[in-house]
């Protein structure tokens, strides 16, 4: 059976990074006697797969990981027996059997919200949210996007689908996933940009909170596609 | 929410943070307010390291049992967040509760290797506590050292307040009662020091006065008062199996050296191999009941969710319940879907069956360690490996698909000479010319793969060499050169690859070992001159270290280059491990004369460890 974990992370946790995060996982299911499925083969590993790496730094209300269990246990226990050996920070939120064929967590996400505001000291003197707001009007917003080989230009618009709060919280929803990945970091430096300013590194202190797939066009959040095992 | 000491911004500039953010699963969080003593436990190296040591991990968890204890961990801060801590003056924190170490009543450190002295004092220094003890007032945590080093503490003598000499399980509690009394009764520090050196197994180096000679040889070594015991006797733990065990390990958020649950089998080691100070300071052997390992296996592996499993003792393969124990554990881990670690056991039949069980032979090697390259060295090193156990052991090994071999050796043993470094070379040549002629060229994939890897033997307190002289660097770089050439010159020297490294660490490893009280200078010196992770290659320098040894004035030849006399008194001959010096003479001298002592199975030596009551002593 294919179930989806949504669990929270934050507090100190937002230190540990996304291998750690698994490594976590691995042990936690372990400890928590969650009847997880192996692959077969000489080292056998867990049947696991996360939908979206969180980087180091930031937290989040919405992530996910599919594995899979080899007997029932329902969602109720499932979520008490984790949380009970969990450390403080990650949280279990939800453990739903998939439907048969859902595509895995990795494939299918095509959004995310996120929620934004400026550590302190680092406030611009500019209103964020009004640039941000003006961008959003415009038709394209051209942005430099850099790997470690190349610099590119990239238009965003595309990729956001939502601004909005106010210059202590700013609100996001961001097209990611294998087409257009958009980080939040990347808007907000457009605007310090545009004003002819560098976002700072640490400047912001980010939150995941959803990650959604795409269903008939319509954004519908990881968690939907699930249901509870009673 | 759980506090950090550093701030998200420094937390997000450094390599790692998850070293020093605590949270772990299995680590304890107690109240402060309703706790008598809080105790920090440091490993002065990095957090991988660290975590990595079973011994902390006991002790842990035995001072958390004690409700009026809280204890937490502090390992020393890599050299990124060093500089970041320096420049801000931030002081060093406990992992736990995030509570700068000033705060608490006792700072512990545990001492491994020589090459951590360096990091102590980063320790006390990043704490704010005077270097030297002598500076330090009730303001102060009590520093305690413990681990083998402290088996000769002197060239740390000036930095701790005291040292528990021996196995940490026995004597912590009427240490920490002591120094509850003392702060009932309002007695100072001073007065908790004095008290505390009636503990056996307590050394409070500001309580002896050293005198030395015109050669600069220790002259008395003399208690300050009559109630401070000339002799300290090591602490031991005879009943093993029932004991302190962290059945509930911390479990690391990162990758750290040792990631999985360890079970010691066994304390103590039968062998005696001459060079070994872990041989002799851990006398007699004391096996654990072979039940209880297997419960504890269970518990451990649930309450970490580890995957993997490893066995820890000197030397497994004596263990008398070795294959009950792997072979549960084999089951088990088939059950689980575990892996399971072995250490390096002897190779027989047995070890070759179980590891083709849980390793892929191709990809696993087989590891000897002769130590010596000829019968006649291993003979004065009392390595009870011969030749033909050798080959018969990669013979069938290579019958049963193995191809890689590793081999490791010392240079610079007692009495060597050109022959017994050839001998190096020949053995790995003996046992590559072996597979060739037992796998015919149409089972060969490729080449037979051995690996020789030579040390540079550092002799060490309360072993038969500890009045042995030390090679100096270059006949250790010349000893290695002439094994390098020497596996050129072999026949299959294609099939064999040979390692050694520098030799820098190894003298001052060497100072350190047997080094006494004036060398505590020598180490601040180093520390200012920016000496740090000396252990670590990708931090060492030698060149500060040559200076603060010139700048004190102080010859490293004097430590490591010269022979002692039978008579001289040593540093360390206060501390009293129950294996005697007589033993110990009669040992190097068998050595000179290449004479082999049997193990404590085969019969008993007479070391003096008898005095314990019980181990492998009282076997038979
Ligand atoms: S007294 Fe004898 S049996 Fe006991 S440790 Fe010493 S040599 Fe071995």
């Amino acid at each position: 059976m294919k179930v989806r974990i949504r669990f929270k992370k934050e507090g100190v946790m937002k230190y540990i990074g996304h291998l750690d995060v698994m490594r976590y996982f691995q042990k936690l299911l372990r400890r928590s006697d969650i009847p997880i499925a192996y692959s077969q083969g000489l080292s056998p590993h867990q049947i696991m797969s996360f939908a979206m790496p969180l980087s180091t730094g930031l937290e989040s209300d919405g992530e996910y990981v599919d594995i899979e269990i080899t007997q029932r246990v329902t969602s109720l226990e499932a979520v008490r027996r984790m949380n009970a050996n969990n450390v403080e920070g990650i949280e279990i939120l939800s453990f739903k059997e998939l439907p048969d064929g859902a595509k895995n967590a990795m494939a299918s996400i095509s959004a995310a919200d996120y929620e934004v505001s400026f550590r302190d000291g680092y406030r611009p003197a500019f209103s964020c949210i009004d640039i941000l707001r003006k961008m959003y009007d415009e038709d394209c917003i051209n942005v430099v996007k850099k790997t470690r080989k190349s610099e590119s230009v990239v238009d965003i618009k595309p990729g956001i689908y939502e601004i909005e709060g106010d210059d202590d919280k700013i609100h996001f929803c961001l097209s990611c996933g294998s087409v257009l990945n958009i980080k939040p970091e990347l808007v907000i430096e457009a605007a310090f940009n545009r004003e002819g300013e560098d976002l700072p590194e640490y400047a912001l202190s980010i939150r995941r909170n959803e990650i959604y797939t795409d269903i008939d066009g319509k954004r519908v959040s990881l968690d939907m596609i699930g249901t509870d095992i009673i | 929410m759980r506090r950090t000491a550093l701030s998200e911004e420094i937390l997000l500039t450094v390599e790692k943070p998850a070293r020093y953010i605590g949270n772990e699963v299995n680590s304890v969080l107690k109240d402060k307010t309703q706790v008598d003593i809080r105790f920090a436990m440091c490993f002065p190296d990095v957090y991988e390291i660290g975590m990595s040591h079973l011994g902390i991990q006991i002790l842990y968890s035995m001072f958390n049992t004690f409700d009026d204890v809280w204890c937490e961990r502090v390992y020393s801060p890599w050299t990124d967040l060093h500089a970041i801590m320096k420049e801000k003056n931030i002081p060093l924190f406990a992992l736990e509760s995030q509570d700068p170490i000033l705060d608490f009543d006792f700072l512990g450190i545990t001492l491994q290797y020589e090459m951590c002295y360096t990091n102590v004092l980063q320790i006390l220094d990043l704490s704010h506590i005077p270097l030297y003890a002598a500076d330090r007032n009730e303001a102060h945590p009590i520093v305690i050292g413990g681990g083998p080093c402290t088996y000769n503490p002197e060239p740390l003598a000036d930095f701790f307040d005291l040292f528990y000499i021996g196995e940490g399980e026995t004597a912590y509690r009427k240490l920490l009662d002591l120094y509850k009394e003392c702060k009932r009764k309002g007695f100072g520090r001073q007065e908790f020091l004095r008290r505390a050196s009636h503990i056996n197994g307590i050394y409070v180096p500001s309580l002896y006065t050293v005198e030395y000679d015109d050669e600069g040889l220790i002259r008395a070594f003399t208690p300050v008062y009559d109630d401070v015991p000339s002799v300290i006797h090591k602490e031991i733990e005879m009943n093993v199996s029932d004991t302190y065990y962290p059945l509930n390990p911390v479990v690391p958020f990162i990758k750290v050296t040792q990631d999985r649950v360890v079970l010691e089998i066994q304390r103590g080691c039968i062998r005696g191999c001459r060079f070994c100070q872990a041989g002799m300071l851990y006398r007699p052997v004391r096996e654990r009941d072979v039940n209880l390992l297997k419960s504890y296996a269970r518990e451990m592996l649930d309450n970490t969710g580890y995957e993997e499993i490893s066995l820890s003792s000197l030397s497994s393969s004596d263990y008398t319940h070795l294959e009950e124990l792997i072979n549960f554990l084999v089951d088990y881990a088939k059950e689980k879907k575990l892996n399971i670690s072995l250490p390096s056991l002897r190779i027989d039949a047995f070890s070759l069956d179980v590891m083709s069980k849980i390793q892929d032979v191709r990809k696993s090697s087989l590891t000897f360690a002769p130590e010596a390259g000829s019968q006649r060295l291993r003979n004065v090193i009392n390595k009870g490996l011969t030749e033909e156990v050798i080959l018969e052991g990669a013979r069938q090994a290579f019958l049963g698909g193995w191809t890689r071999v590793k081999l490791y050796f010392m240079l610079g043993l007692p009495t060597e000479t050109e022959d017994d470094c050839r001998g190096i070379a020949e053995l790995s040549n003996e046992i590559a010319r072996l597979y060739y002629e037992l796998i015919p060229k149409s089972e060969r994939k490729g080449r037979v793969q051995i690996v020789a890897s030579t040390s540079f033997f550092v002799p060490k307190p309360f072993t038969p060499f500890q009045w042995a002289k030390m090679c100096k660097k270059n006949d250790f770089l010349k000893k290695a050169h002439f094994v390098n050439e020497c596996m050129h010159e072999q026949l299959n020297s294609k099939s064999i690859k040979y390692n050694y490294h520098e030799a820098d660490v190894s003298i001052l490893e060497g100072v350190f070992a047997r080094g006494d009280r004036r060398l505590s200078a020598v180490i601040v010196k180093a520390y200012e001159n920016g000496c740090l992770f000396d252990s670590w290659t990708e931090t060492f320098r030698e060149e500060p270290w040559i200076r603060a040894f010139d700048e004190c004035g102080i010859s490293m030849d004097f430590y490591t280059a010269r022979e002692r006399s039978l008579d001289e008194i040593l540093p360390w001959d206060m501390i009293d491990i129950g294996v005697s010096k007589d033993f110990l003479k009669r040992e190097w001298d068998k050595a000179i004369n290449e004479t082999v002592t049997p193990n404590c199975r085969i019969s008993c030596s007479g070391c003096g460890a008898r005095i314990f009551g019980g181990g492998v002593c009282y076997e038979s």
